[in-house]
């Protein structure tokens, strides 16, 4: 079953095509990667998917509802979340803090009971700290429980970022690079943990990532784009023998040309 | 002597206090884990209830009496439901340090024909299941946290809880089985299978029985007294006997209660919350903690610094009034008062021992500086010394009774002398029953009941022992001075800035030594005095950080005798590491090994060169490599400061 569609997307800013004609779908509990060459339009298609920009034509369908006209928030209440590129977490707030924050859509109660910490809210402020506390032992990141992110290492503060996006308990999960500035050991560590939210949580993920030997490793379809224009789609051995991307990353053999 | 083991009333074997302890206060605390940010904590009677059912569930898989379950995972409180099940069920348990390599956890599991394994996680269990056609005498590998694991589908391979599942079932079937296996055990069955980190060639298991464990806890604490209201931090590897001293013997002798950390990273933060009564940790924990308190204090506010400058010297007074057993002036036990509400009381609450009563160091020596900065702040830390093959414990310092030199006086029940060849024998309850399938080391060990320990030591006059090193690694120079390698190894160690090091010499002209410098504190002292560097190799090869190690070479060299000095030093390139084989897991150096991969450099310390180069790759845990290009400097003694060699 397609948990995510994306049909005959369009986007330009002015002059520019950022994505023209992208059709692809995802199917549920899939890991689906996104690859292709600098400018090829995968933030972008990222960004629309999450609700950042808007289309000028197309749609996109997740659980069989057109979302294309919906608020990033909206989305996000449907059950899409994500990381970003470059790390967008709240930096002098706690770890604890900032993945409490990720709970927000799942809280109701107001703000006098909030603040008095009193009876629905008193429960639901305590359900909401055993999911977090669940993904905190998921992601082995207990020892910086307390920490100030911005006082922790970059790849740490990547694995609370995807801690973060975890916390909404998403049906859908957008990395965007979750690997990207990280060293063997991190990168090795990221895989094992993207792969076990996969395997035991069932998240269907959509990721970007540049490094093949990850891509092709870990997920179960790709999508490759180029100069926004999908030229390739399927599973990672396929895609890798495919002529346009090997002609995309590679460049035109010279006898031919 | 009176067997300390009726003091028991017949309860002699851990099943037997496990059941007592239940009935007698079931609802008193007795495990606590920090799971999911909570301490979670499990009643003696939850307690019992998981072992008996595991247990009976090894029994359904088919367990008989005389197998051995091996344990391999971090400090929970599912490791020693697991042994003491192996033992109800007649068996006994090995423990595997969960940091081993594969060739280690496969001799240890086949060495010790293991029945059972029991892993703690996904990466124990690839360790185990890629192994397992290699290890034809594995019936079941059980896991205990299933994270990763949902996937797998092996015929042999299940959970923790459909073991005790298992044990239920056949627990209705045959509801008076628990109490005939349990009854079925006595003092004298092998509780545990200890393998000791062997500093040459593989390990070799130790037998010890219940007897040994018990008896060596209860005569322990006749002159360390723990009470069944204290709170213990297991954090070492369960598979030390130390460990197994603390939170299996003594904790089921005296029921109290037994707290595992979260994580092995949470520890420090862990002891905090809990506060121990008694504590138990081998030299290089303490001296962490005294140089994390040291670079803590270098960052912290003037004022607290000031405090800080003030107070210890105070407390260091004390300290060497009690230790030279002097009565401390009415002044100075003001002053000290004063430093304890303005310093001391918040220093120690912030490492958590505000209720440490008893704290005690083991398996190597520690720094008379650690020990002073200890005892200044009123932590009552003492040196114990043993061996595994004496259940761990034979000698202990006594109260205020301590000198920084000795490792105290023998516990009640064990006699010590000192054979002619200088070596440490003691003899007592605790001394354990053979090695596994290994008559021949145990001939070596056991000689009348007297436990040899390859130690050369002496006793001195107010019956303190003093170990000077192990009888074989004492060395001759070329000459034929005497020196211990290992004896100025520790005293170069006893700086901060110097992690590990290692004296050649053996059949040489002079003593030379190879160097790993403490990145934590020469890193923070290169910040300090405005000395920028990338790497732990670029660190090291800076001719100011020769300058500084030099300072501290020289200070142990005014306290040895002048034949046997350091006359040249180099700081080495990488630190070593017992993934490449260079130490062992606990930390000891393997002379021959690093010998031998650092020969270059060795000659260069004998060669006339003031230096050497360096091409070579290093593994990493992961099996990737790196290389490493640089040009070490040999640093000779005597020469004039400042200028690179």
């Amino acid at each position: 079953m397609a948990l995510l569609k994306v049909k005959n997307l369009f986007l330009h800013f002015r002059g520019v095509t950022a994505l023209s004609d992208v059709s692809f779908e995802v199917q549920a509990g899939t890991l689906h990667a996104v690859i292709g060459p600098n400018g090829a339009g995968k933030t972008s298609l990222l960004n629309c998917i999450s609700g950042v920009y808007r289309p000028q034509r197309g749609e996109i369908h997740f659980d069989d509802s057109d979302i294309t006209q919906l608020s990033p928030a909206a989305r996000t209440s449907l059950g899409i979340a994500r990381t970003f590129q470059n790390i967008a977490l709240f930096k002098g707030m706690t770890v604890l803090d900032n993945l409490l924050i990720g709970r927000h859509g799942h809280q109701d109660s107001g703000v006098l009971a909030g603040g008095l910490y009193w009876g629905p809210a008193k429960k639901e402020e305590i359900a909401n700290r055993e999911v977090v506390e669940d993904i905190i032992d998921f992601l082995e990141i207990q020892h910086i429980r307390k920490k100030v992110v911005g006082t922790l290492a970059y790849g740490l503060q990547k694995r609370v970022e995807l801690a973060r996006a975890l916390a909404l308990e998403p049906r859908l999960l957008l990395l965007d690079e979750p690997m990207a500035g990280m060293n063997a050991e991190e990168k090795e560590d990221m895989v094992r943990f993207i792969l076990d939210i996969n395997e035991d949580r069932g998240t269907t993920m959509v990721m970007i990532e540049h490094d093949m030997g990850v891509v092709m490793g870990v997920s179960h379809r790709v999508t490759v784009l180029s100069f926004g224009e999908k030229i390739a789609d399927g599973s990672p051995e396929h895609v890798q023998a495919d002529a346009a991307v090997q002609e995309a990353y590679l460049g035109r053999s010279q006898a031919e040309g | 002597m009176a067997d300390l083991l009726e003091r028991l009333g017949g309860d002699d074997t851990f099943p037997k206090l496990l059941v007592r302890n239940a009935a007698r206060h079931g609802t008193k605390v007795a495990l606590r884990e920090k799971e999911f940010g909570i301490w979670q904590p499990f009643t003696w009677s939850e307690y019992h209830d998981h072992v008996r059912d595991f247990s009976l569930g090894l029994v359904a898989l088919g367990m008989q009496p005389g197998d051995k379950v091996a344990i391999i995972g971090d400090n929970r409180p599912e490791w020693i439901w697991s042994e003491i099940a192996a033992q109800a069920a007649g068996g006994a348990s090995v423990g595997l340090y969960q940091d081993s390599n594969l060739t280690e956890v496969a001799y240890v599991i086949d060495h010790c024909d293991a029945a059972f394994v029991v892993a703690e996680d996904q990466e124990q269990v690839d360790k185990i299941l890629d192994m397992l056609d290699k290890l034809p005498k594995v019936r079941n590998v059980v896991y205990t946290d299933a994270r990763g694991l949902r996937k797998y589908r092996h015929p042999r391979l299940l959970s923790f809880e459909a073991v005790e599942e298992k044990g239920r079932a056949l627990a209705a079937a045959r509801p008076a089985l628990w109490a005939e296996n349990v009854a079925r055990g006595t003092a004298a069955d092998c509780a545990i299978v200890s393998y000791t980190s062997g500093t040459t060639g593989f390990p070799k298991g130790a037998m010890l029985t219940f007897r040994n464990l018990l008896s060596m806890a209860l005569a322990l604490n006749d002159v360390d007294p723990k009470r069944p209201d204290d709170e213990f931090v297991s954090f070492l590897p369960l598979a030390w006997i130390g460990e197994q001293m603390m939170a299996l013997s003594a904790a089921l002798a005296v029921g109290f209660t037994v707290n595992f950390p979260e994580e092995p990273e949470t520890v420090m933060e862990n002891i905090r919350e809990i506060g121990p009564d008694v504590m138990f940790a081998p030299p290089r924990i303490w001296e962490n903690l005294t140089s994390t308190v040291q670079v803590k204090i270098m960052d912290t506010t003037p004022f607290k610094r000031f405090m800080y400058e003030r107070c210890l010297p105070i407390g260091r007074k004390v300290a060497e009034l009690r230790f030279q057993k002097k009565p401390v002036p009415l002044h100075l036990g003001v002053a000290w008062r004063l430093a304890y509400w303005g310093l001391f009381r918040a220093l120690k609450d912030r490492l958590g021992f505000t209720r440490l009563r008893s704290a005690s160091t083991g398996g190597a020596a520690l720094g008379p500086d650690v020990f002073r900065f200890f005892h200044a702040l009123g932590v009552p830390l003492k040196q114990i010394y043993g061996q595994t093959e004496i259940s761990g414990i034979s000698c202990i310092h006594r109260g205020d009774d301590i000198q920084f030199h000795t490792v105290g006086r023998p516990i009640p029940g064990t006699d010590l002398r000192i054979s002619e060849r200088g070596e440490i024998l003691s003899r007592s309850e605790a001394v354990f029953a053979g090695y596994y399938k290994n008559e021949e080391a145990t001939r070596d060990a056991l000689e009348e009941g007297w436990l040899h320990s390859g130690d050369a030591g002496y006793l001195t006059e107010d019956g303190h022992l003093v170990v000077i090193d192990r009888i074989k690694d004492v060395m001759q120079l070329a000459d034929g001075t005497q020196y211990s390698p290992q004896f100025i190894e520790n005293r170069l160690k006893f700086s901060p800035y110097v992690k590990e090091a290692v004296v050649v010499g053996k059949g040489r002209p002079y003593l030379t030594a190879m160097l790993n410098i403490d990145m934590g504190v020469v890193g923070k002292w290169a910040e300090k005095s405005r000395i920028s560097y990338t790497t732990y190799t670029d660190l090291s090869a800076k001719p100011e950080v020769y300058d500084l190690v030099q300072k501290e070479v020289d200070v142990v060299n005014q306290t040895l005798p002048a034949a046997a000095r350091i006359r040249k030093f180099v700081l080495l390139y990488k630190e070593l590491d017992a993934d490449d084989e260079e130490l062992t897991r606990t930390r000891k150096v393997r002379r021959g090994f690093v010998e031998e991969r650092y020969k270059v450099v060795i000659e260069a310390l004998y060669g006339d060169r003031g230096a050497v180069d360096i091409d070579t790759t290093i593994r990493f845990q992961d099996g990737k490599t790196a290389r490493i290009q640089t040009t070490l400097l040999v640093r000779e003694l005597g020469q004039p400061r400042g200028k690179a060699a």
